[in-house]
C-alpha cells in the first residue's frame, strides 16, 4: 500500500457534498498520502489533476448489506467479482452478511474474508459475523473474537432469530464489544412458506404469499427486547424493512429514543407485487416487494429521517438458479453495479431527498451503525471519495455488470447518474472510461 | 369432411382463427374466447356419441403428458381427447418434480422437445410452472393445473356442463364452497363463471380463503346455510389434505358440519340446482353419498363434457400453432 506515499491528487472544481462536514459548494479536494489533506479552494500545483467540473465529489460510498457469496457460492459471486462491481457502483465500503456456506461464524472466517478482499484490492470488504452458530438461532457464535477480528457487527440474515430468549441474550452479550446486532425480520411461522408479498397476486398467482405481518411481529417483539434492556451500549438494527406496519413500529421506537436504526433497499422503493405476475423470478426476493402504499410509507418515512441507510441487499445467483418455477427459485436481486442510479431515481428524481440527505443515507450514516470510521472527507480520515455525474444518462444492461451474476429485474431502464470514478484510499480503483 | 368444415356446421358461424398457441389460465381470455372454445366443444362433443370416435385433426402430431403431481380423471381425459383427435400420446409422469433435487423443469421439457413435441399438457404443484414453459420451448403449452393457480379445462368443463344444461350463465348464482386458498378450480371457475355472467360466492372458513380476496369479482360467505337457498349451481370442492398447512379447521368433523352438502342442506336448495364435484370426491366429508350420486348431481356429465372441451382446447392451440409456424418460417 506504500506506493502511494507521498503521492498527491486534486479533484478540481467538482460540487463537494460531505453530510458529515457539512460541506455541500463547489470546490476541490486535496489527498496525499491516501488521506485527506484539505477540502476547499485549493491553490497548491499538482501534477495528478482530475477534473471533477460538473460532477459531485462525495465521500466513498458505503453498502452495509451485500452477499459476496465467498465461501461456498463462488460460481454465484467472489469477494473478487463482489468488490469489481462494488466500486463501479462506487461503492468503497461494503459489509458482507455472513450467510455463506460455511457461515461466517469464527474468526477465521472473518479474517478468511478479509485476506480475499485484500487480494482482489477494489474496495473495502467488512463483514458481520452470525450471531448464532450454524446461523440456527439456538447457541450464540463467538462474537468476541469475530469483533477482535473486525467483524462490523452480527445477523443471521437470511433468517431471522426465532426464538426471542436467544435473540434477547445476544442483544445483551453483544455489549460487550459495543457492535451492533442486525436481524433479518422474519417470522418463520407467520411467513409460512411464502415466496411473495400475500395480497392480491398472490392469490390470483396461485402462490402461497408471505404477509408483511412476519416482518412486523418479529421487529416489534425486537424492539420490546431492547427496551427491556435499557442500560448500556445495546445496538438494534432492523435490515430491509419493507412496509408500512415496520415503519410505523420504527417511528415509535425511535420517539422513545431506542437504539434503533434501520436499512431500505431500491428494489422496495420502486417495485411492488405486481411485478410478479408474470412469474419473472428476478422479482423474487426476500423480504418480498410489497405495495404502493408501502413504498408510499418508505419514502415518508425516508423524507422524515427515520431510515438511517439504503442498502442494495446485493444478492447475485446464477441464471439457470433464477431459470426455475417461482416457487422453486432462490430469492435475491444483485444490485450492486446500478445502485446508485435506483437510489436517483427513487428518491432524488421526485423530491424525496435532496443529494446531501441521500449522500448521508450512503456514507455517514451506515458507517456509524457499524462503527467505522469512515464516510467523511475529514482531514487527515483515509481517502474514499466518489465522483459522479448526476446528469449522464444511461440504459442499465446487466451484461455490462462486473458481478457475476445478472439476476436484474432492472435491465434496460432508463436511469440518469453514473459514478464516474471510484477512489478507495488515495487511488483510483474504477474508472468509467475503462 | 373436414374437421374445420364440420366445426363451422356444428357453430353455424365461420371459423375464426386462433391465436393462443398455450392455454395457461382463463385470466387472460375474454368471454368471447371461452365461448368460443366451449362452441367448438361442442361440435366435439356430437364426435363422441358416433360409432367411430375419431377425428384426423391432430394426426401425426405429438401430445406429451407431462405430469407432476398424481391425477387419474384430468391425465387420462387429455389422453382420450388427444386420441380422438388421431395424435400420438407419451406420458410421462414424474412425481419429483424440481422443487425438490433433480432435473429442472425446463431441462426435461427441452429433452422432450428434442424428440419433437408438439403440445405438452403440463400438471405441476408450482403455480406459473406452465407459464415458464410457454417462455423457453416452442411447443404449445396446455396447463392441466399448476400449483393452486388455475386449472382452466376444469373451469371451461365446468361452465360448459352448466351453459348446456341452462343455456347460458348470464345471472345464475353459483356457490363454490370449500378450501378457497388451495383450490385451482377454484379460481379457474371464477374467471370462467364471471366472464360468461355469473355471479359467483365463495364460501367456506376464513382459515380457508386467500388474501385479499375482496380485490376478487366474487362473494364472500363463512355460511352454506345463508348461501344454499339462494343458488342455481353449487360446486363443492374436495379438502385437500396434502396442500394444507396446519389446522385450518379443528376436525373434519367440525368441517363437514359446516360445510358439508347434505341430504338435509339439499332440502332448503332450489330443487333444480345443479350440483358439481371436480372430483375425486370424499363421500361423506364434503358431500354425502346421496347428494353425490343424487338427482341434482352431474359429477359425471362433467367426467363426459371434460373430454369434448379438452379435445376443442387442443386442436385449437395446435391450429394457433400452425398459424405461428406459416407466419415465422
Amino acid at each position: 500500500m506504500n506506493k502511494n506515499m507521498g503521492n498527491e491528487m486534486l479533484i478540481k472544481n467538482g460540487h463537494v457534498i460531505d453530510p458529515a462536514n457539512r460541506i455541500n459548494k463547489k470546490c476541490d479536494v486535496l489527498i496525499a498520502d491516501e488521506k485527506f489533506v484539505e477540502v476547499g479552494r485549493v491553490k497548491k500545483q499538482v501534477a495528478n489533476v482530475i477534473d471533477a467540473t460538473g460532477k459531485l465529489v462525495v465521500p466513498g460510498l458505503i453498502d452495509m448489506h451485500v452477499h459476496f457469496r465467498e465461501p461456498g457460492d463462488e460460481e454465484e459471486e467472489t469477494i473478487a467479482s463482489g468488490s469489481a462491481a462494488a466500486v463501479a457502483g462506487g461503492f468503497t465500503s461494503v459489509v458482507c452478511m455472513p450467510n455463506t456456506t460455511p457461515p461466517i461464524e469464527d474468526e477465521t472466517d472473518v479474517e478468511y474474508v478479509h485476506r480475499k478482499a485484500r487480494k482482489a484490492r477494489k474496495t473495502h470488504v467488512y463483514t458481520m459475523g452470525a450471531i448464532t452458530k450454524g446461523r440456527e438461532g439456538v447457541e450464540l457464535a463467538e462474537m468476541g473474537f469475530m469483533s477482535q477480528a473486525g467483524a462490523v457487527g452480527f445477523t443471521d440474515d437470511g433468517q431471522g432469530v426465532q426464538d426471542p430468549a436467544v435473540m434477547l441474550r445476544a442483544l445483551k452479550y453483544a455489549q460487550m464489544f459495543n457492535v451492533v446486532i442486525a436481524q433479518h425480520c422474519q417470522d418463520n411461522k407467520i411467513a409460512g412458506k411464502g415466496v411473495m408479498n400475500a395480497g392480491y397476486y398472490s392469490t390470483i398467482l396461485g402462490l402461497p404469499g408471505q404477509d408483511g405481518l412476519a416482518e412486523e411481529a418479529m421487529l416489534w417483539r425486537d424492539i420490546q427486547l431492547v427496551k427491556k434492556i435499557k442500560t448500556g451500549t445495546v445496538r438494534y438494527h432492523a435490515q430491509h424493512i419493507s412496509t408500512a406496519g415496520s415503519v410505523e413500529i420504527i417511528r415509535a421506537a425511535k420517539k422513545q429514543g431506542l437504539p434503533v436504526t434501520c436499512e431500505a433497499t431500491p428494489h422496495h422503493l420502486l417495485l411492488t407485487e405486481k411485478c410478479c405476475a408474470e412469474y419473472d423470478t428476478n422479482y423474487k426476493v426476500n423480504p418480498p416487494l410489497r405495495t404502493e402504499k408501502d413504498i408510499g410509507a418508505l419514502k415518508e418515512a425516508l423524507a422524515d429521517g427515520l431510515i438511517d441507510a439504503l442498502v442494495t441487499d446485493h444478492a447475485p445467483h446464477l441464471a439457470s438458479e433464477k431459470e426455475l418455477e417461482f416457487l422453486a427459485a432462490p430469492f435475491g436481486i444483485a444490485g450492486l453495479d446500478c445502485a446508485l442510479a435506483l437510489y436517483i431515481k427513487a428518491l432524488i428524481e421526485p423530491g424525496i431527498l435532496d443529494w446531501p440527505g441521500l449522500i448521508r443515507l450512503l456514507t455517514v450514516k451506515p458507517a456509524k451503525i457499524i462503527g467505522v470510521d469512515k464516510g467523511a472527507m475529514t482531514k487527515g480520515k483515509q481517502a474514499d471519495v466518489t465522483i459522479i455525474d448526476p446528469d449522464a444518462e444511461y440504459k442499465i444492461d446487466v451484461n455490462k455488470f462486473r458481478s457475476k451474476s445478472k439476476n436484474c429485474p432492472y435491465h434496460g431502464w432508463k436511469v440518469k447518474g453514473k459514478v464516474v470514478k471510484t477512489i478507495v484510499g488515495g487511488e483510483i480503483r474504477f474508472s468509467a472510461e475503462d | 369432411m373436414s374437421s374445420k368444415q364440420k366445426i363451422e356446421n356444428d357453430i353455424g358461424h365461420p371459423f375464426i382463427e386462433w391465436k393462443r398457441k398455450h392455454l395457461l389460465g382463463l385470466r387472460e381470455l375474454s368471454a368471447e374466447e371461452i365461448t368460443y372454445i366451449l362452441d367448438t366443444a361442442a361440435g366435439f362433443e356430437e364426435l363422441s356419441s358416433r360409432a367411430v370416435k375419431k377425428a384426423p385433426a391432430l394426426r401425426g402430431k405429438l401430445v406429451v403428458n407431462l405430469f407432476f403431481e398424481d391425477s387419474t380423471r384430468t391425465r387420462n381425459s387429455f389422453a382420450l381427447a388427444a386420441s380422438r383427435l388421431s395424435a400420438d400420446v407419451v406420458e410421462f409422469t414424474k412425481k419429483d418434480s424440481s422443487v425438490s433435487k433433480g432435473e429442472t423443469l425446463l431441462d426435461t421439457a427441452r429433452n422432450l422437445e428434442a424428440m419433437g413435441i408438439d403440445i405438452v399438457v403440463i400438471r405441476h404443484n408450482a403455480g406459473g410452472a406452465p407459464t415458464l414453459l410457454s417462455k423457453y420451448i416452442n411447443a404449445c403449452v396446455v396447463n392441466a393445473g399448476d400449483g393452486y393457480c388455475e386449472h382452466p379445462t376444469q373451469g371451461l368443463l365446468d361452465v360448459y356442463t352448466i351453459r348446456k344444461l341452462r343455456g347460458s350463465l348470464k345471472g345464475l348464482k353459483i356457490a363454490i364452497v370449500g378450501d378457497i386458498t388451495h383450490s385451482r378450480v377454484a379460481r379457474s371457475d371464477l374467471w370462467a363463471m364471471t366472464k360468461l355472467g355469473a355471479e359467483v360466492t365463495f364460501v367456506g372458513p376464513p382459515t380457508l380463503l386467500p388474501p385479499k380476496i375482496e380485490q376478487l369479482p366474487v362473494k364472500i360467505s363463512y355460511s352454506l346455510d345463508d348461501v344454499i337457498e339462494k343458488v342455481d349451481v353449487i360446486n363443492m370442492l374436495r379438502i385437500q389434505f396434502e396442500r394444507l398447512g396446519g389446522n385450518p379447521f379443528p376436525s373434519v368433523r367440525e368441517y363437514s358440519h359446516y360445510f358439508g352438502l347434505t341430504v338435509e342442506r339439499m332440502k332448503r336448495a332450489k330443487p333444480d340446482i345443479l350440483v358439481m364435484h371436480p372430483g375425486p370426491i370424499n363421500r361423506g366429508l364434503e358431500i354425502e353419498s346421496e347428494v353425490a350420486d343424487g338427482k341434482n348431481s352431474v359429477i359425471l356429465q362433467q367426467v363426459t363434457n371434460g373430454v369434448a372441451v379438452r379435445m376443442a382446447v387442443l386442436f385449437l392451440v395446435n391450429q394457433a400453432a400452425a398459424q405461428h409456424a406459416g407466419q415465422t418460417l
